[in-house]
């Protein structure tokens, strides 16, 4: 397993993770202190989206406490010209390249079903059903192999795709499919699992016999195993095999060990089927204490981290206003994006619609 | 003058294809045995040698990955043309197909359009194994987002793929097997209609037969029987089942005050039941008799030597017209 970061936030770099180190040599401090900043910041926006939901403002709300490091990280880690296609609980990987994070909780509270776009912000929309997006992100890839945007040697413009999922995504065929159409045509992809060790109540062994970094080695995909709770080794070990798909190695799978510090979503309770000391092992090895206490080490003196707090504040206010402020879509919104061409139905049924509540005169708009 | 030249409904799409691909490169085709063999039909034969593997090539077997990536290749500015190998063998993409190919545009807002073809070659009549005769176009006609059309004939089929794969939305292309080497005229010039509208094939006036792909030969059929026998039947080709064209429908009822609906699949919430229902609803007070339906049992489709049994044929078309022009 790659640790650059030992859990009471050591540095040091094992004989045979050398080449991953020299990634993080290139860091700077700001770099360091940005990576704080972001994992600080999606544990705050996670806080506040969770007492969102419990004050019915979001119909629903999907934590990735604890999972920080790992989508901080390797959300840095992906190139400027990349693509990622996330599942639905990539909050972190979304804030490291600038998505909105209102775009997130409109979805929540049910206002629309992502919206952003995909193209331009080269996050592409969250994916609900499980390893979806891989086959997706599988075929974007064989796409710019095509367009032959890889192994130039060009950073400006070569590009790789890196697609997130779950350790219980993996037991869906479609990321069986993802590393075999990858493995054969060579793409540059990275797949990146999350293993948070639950997938809602069912614990990973009830996913995998085999560790879930080796899943992809029959298909001819190559794999490691990560401390997904270490930022530097979740930025490093994504850095280096993303510009080595850019380069045209073909896909490689990333298995980041993490922990889902809470519920699956909050329609969930997992003290039914988790214990107590579990959680507590785990809270030993919480991502942002341990980057905290690597930093104070390096010399970074409490203002930064008061600095961060006030930050989080702010946000909270934030994100809480935009959240009351959001208006609820227009009945059109249903219609509008179903084909790009018209459509007979779609035009008769809304014109139905705007005549049905037209009858109601004024009490519709009550 | 037009150019006109005869093609089977294979050679005609095979030979939209080969245009759409001369005309754009991002036009892509794939699927299972697609490339050098030209796929178990020889839909695709010879565009391999003429295209090579920039843009023809084999899948795994795997339908949920062909569907999936060609929404990855769209996503990356491709056209992509899928090859599902049989009806009965479209079900492992049926999510991809339903949860996310019909879904993305709308889950983007209109960022992520998604201009993929599904090719299915469909329905029985060819004697075959078990999930190779089947008609499962109604799930996807259900199922919004999709566009669902099928060709009868070959200047349909020609100009019809093309039109599929001209479209932003994604369109499910059920080709009909039994009638792959049927032969007819093909315009190379210019399309016949767009590709949602339905043509009146044969004029009448006391019944209405409306009907699609291999089951439009039969209707034809039956009609020349039923002239024979001094009846007036019109049929209708739908060629697109969504959106289905109700007001030519409508208008054909209006005339013959009876209506019947025949396709191969079953008839249990199928094409027939919507169209069944809507012209009950739009033509209510011109209709003679109840719309009557012909389709295939509510059974899984049979062994082959009960295929014929299954299959409406000319007679039991002709059954039906008997009992609506009775009413």
């Amino acid at each position: 397993m790659v640790q650059l970061l030992t859990p009471d936030g050591e540095y040091g770099v094992a004989k045979q993770w050398s080449e991953y180190a020299q990634y993080i040599d290139k860091l700077t401090e700001a770099d360091f202190l940005k990576f704080y900043r972001d994992m600080a910041r999606m544990r705050r926006f996670d806080k506040e989206a969770e007492a969102l939901q419990r004050q019915g403002q979001l119909g629903l709300w999907i934590p990735a406490v604890g999972q920080e490091a790992a989508q901080i990280g390797s959300g840095y880690g992906v190139g400027h010209n990349d693509h990622i296609f996330p599942s639905y609980r990539e909050h972190g990987v979304a804030i490291t390249h600038g998505i909105d994070l209102m775009s997130i909780l409109k979805m929540l509270r049910g206002v629309n079903h992502g919206g952003w776009n995909p193209e331009e912000t080269r996050f592409h929309l969250y994916a609900i059903v499980l390893g979806s997006q891989v086959l997706h992100a599988t075929g974007y890839a064989m796409g710019v192999k095509m367009d032959g945007k890889v192994g130039n040697g060009d950073i400006e413009n070569d590009l790789a795709v890196i697609s997130y999922f779950g350790d219980g995504a993996t037991a869906e065929g479609d990321i069986s499919e993802s590393f075999l159409f990858a493995a054969i045509n060579h793409s540059p992809i990275v797949f990146f699992c999350q293993n948070n060790q639950w997938a809602i109540s069912s614990p990973v062994t009830s996913q995998t016999k085999v560790p879930l970094y080796q899943r992809g080695a029959g298909f001819g995909v190559p794999g490691i195993r990560i401390d997904g709770n270490d930022i530097l080794a979740s930025y490093a070990v994504t850095a280096k095999h993303m510009d080595e798909a850019r380069e045209g190695a073909g896909p490689f799978l990333i298995e980041a060990l993490t922990y889902r510090m809470g519920a699956h979503t909050t329609s969930d309770d997992p003290t039914k089927y988790r214990d107590a000391a579990e959680v507590e092992y785990w809270k030993a090895r919480d991502p942002l204490l341990r980057f905290e206490t690597f930093l104070r080490r390096q010399g970074i003196a409490q203002d930064f981290f008061d600095e961060v707090a006030e930050a989080g504040e702010k946000l909270s206010t934030e994100i809480r206003e935009a959240t009351f402020a959001l208006p609820a879509p227009p009945v059109e919104h249903m219609f509008k994006y179903v084909y790009s061409e018209p459509h007979p139905l779609i035009e008769e049924q809304l014109a139905w619609l705007h005549k049905y509540e037209a009858g109601f005169g004024e009490a519709a708009h009550e | 003058m037009s150019n006109f030249v005869e093609l089977s409904i294979a050679k005609a799409i095979n030979a939209g294809l080969r245009k759409c691909m001369q005309e754009n490169p991002k036009v892509l085709m794939f699927g299972e045995d697609v490339a050098q063999l030209g796929g178990v039909f020889r839909v695709t034969e010879g565009l391999h040698a003429e295209f090579g593997d920039k843009q023809i090539f084999n899948s795994p077997i795997a339908e949920s990955g062909i569907v999936g990536t060609a929404i990855g290749l769209a996503m990356r500015g491709y056209r992509p043309v899928a090859e599902i190998q049989f009806d009965g063998f479209i079900f492992p993409a049926f999510d991809q197909i339903v949860t996310q190919l019909a879904k993305l545009q709308n889950r983007s807002e209109g960022y992520t359009p998604m201009p993929v073809v599904i090719r299915v070659p469909y329905g029985g009549g060819i004697g075959a194994v078990e999930h190779h005769s089947e008609s499962p176009e109604a799930y996807f006609a259900h199922t919004a987002g999709l566009r669902v059309i099928s060709p009868s004939n070959p200047n349909d089929a020609y100009w019809m793929i093309q039109q599929a794969i001209a479209s932003n939305d994604p369109v499910m292309f059920f080709e009909p097997k039994r009638r792959y080497w049927q032969k007819g005229p093909v315009n190379l010039d210019e399309p016949p209609m767009g590709p949602y509208q339905a043509r009146v094939l044969r004029d009448g006036t006391q019944v209405t037969i409306a009907t699609y792909g291999p089951m439009v030969a039969v209707a034809l059929q039956a009609a020349e029987i039923a002239a024979a026998e001094g009846m007036s039947i019109e049929v209708i080709d739908l060629r697109s089942i969504s959106p289905i064209d109700f007001d030519t429908i409508v208008n054909s009822v209006k005339k013959t005050g009876r209506l019947i609906v025949a396709h191969e699949d079953s008839t249990f919430v199928s094409i027939s039941s919507e169209v069944a229902a809507r012209i009950a609803e739009e033509a209510f007070y011109h209709l003679e008799a109840p719309v009557l339906r012909v389709g295939g049992f509510d059974v899984p489709y049979p062994a082959a030597k009960l295929e014929e049994v299954f299959l409406p044929d000319a007679d039991r078309i002709l059954e039906a017209v008997d009992r609506s022009l009775a009413y």
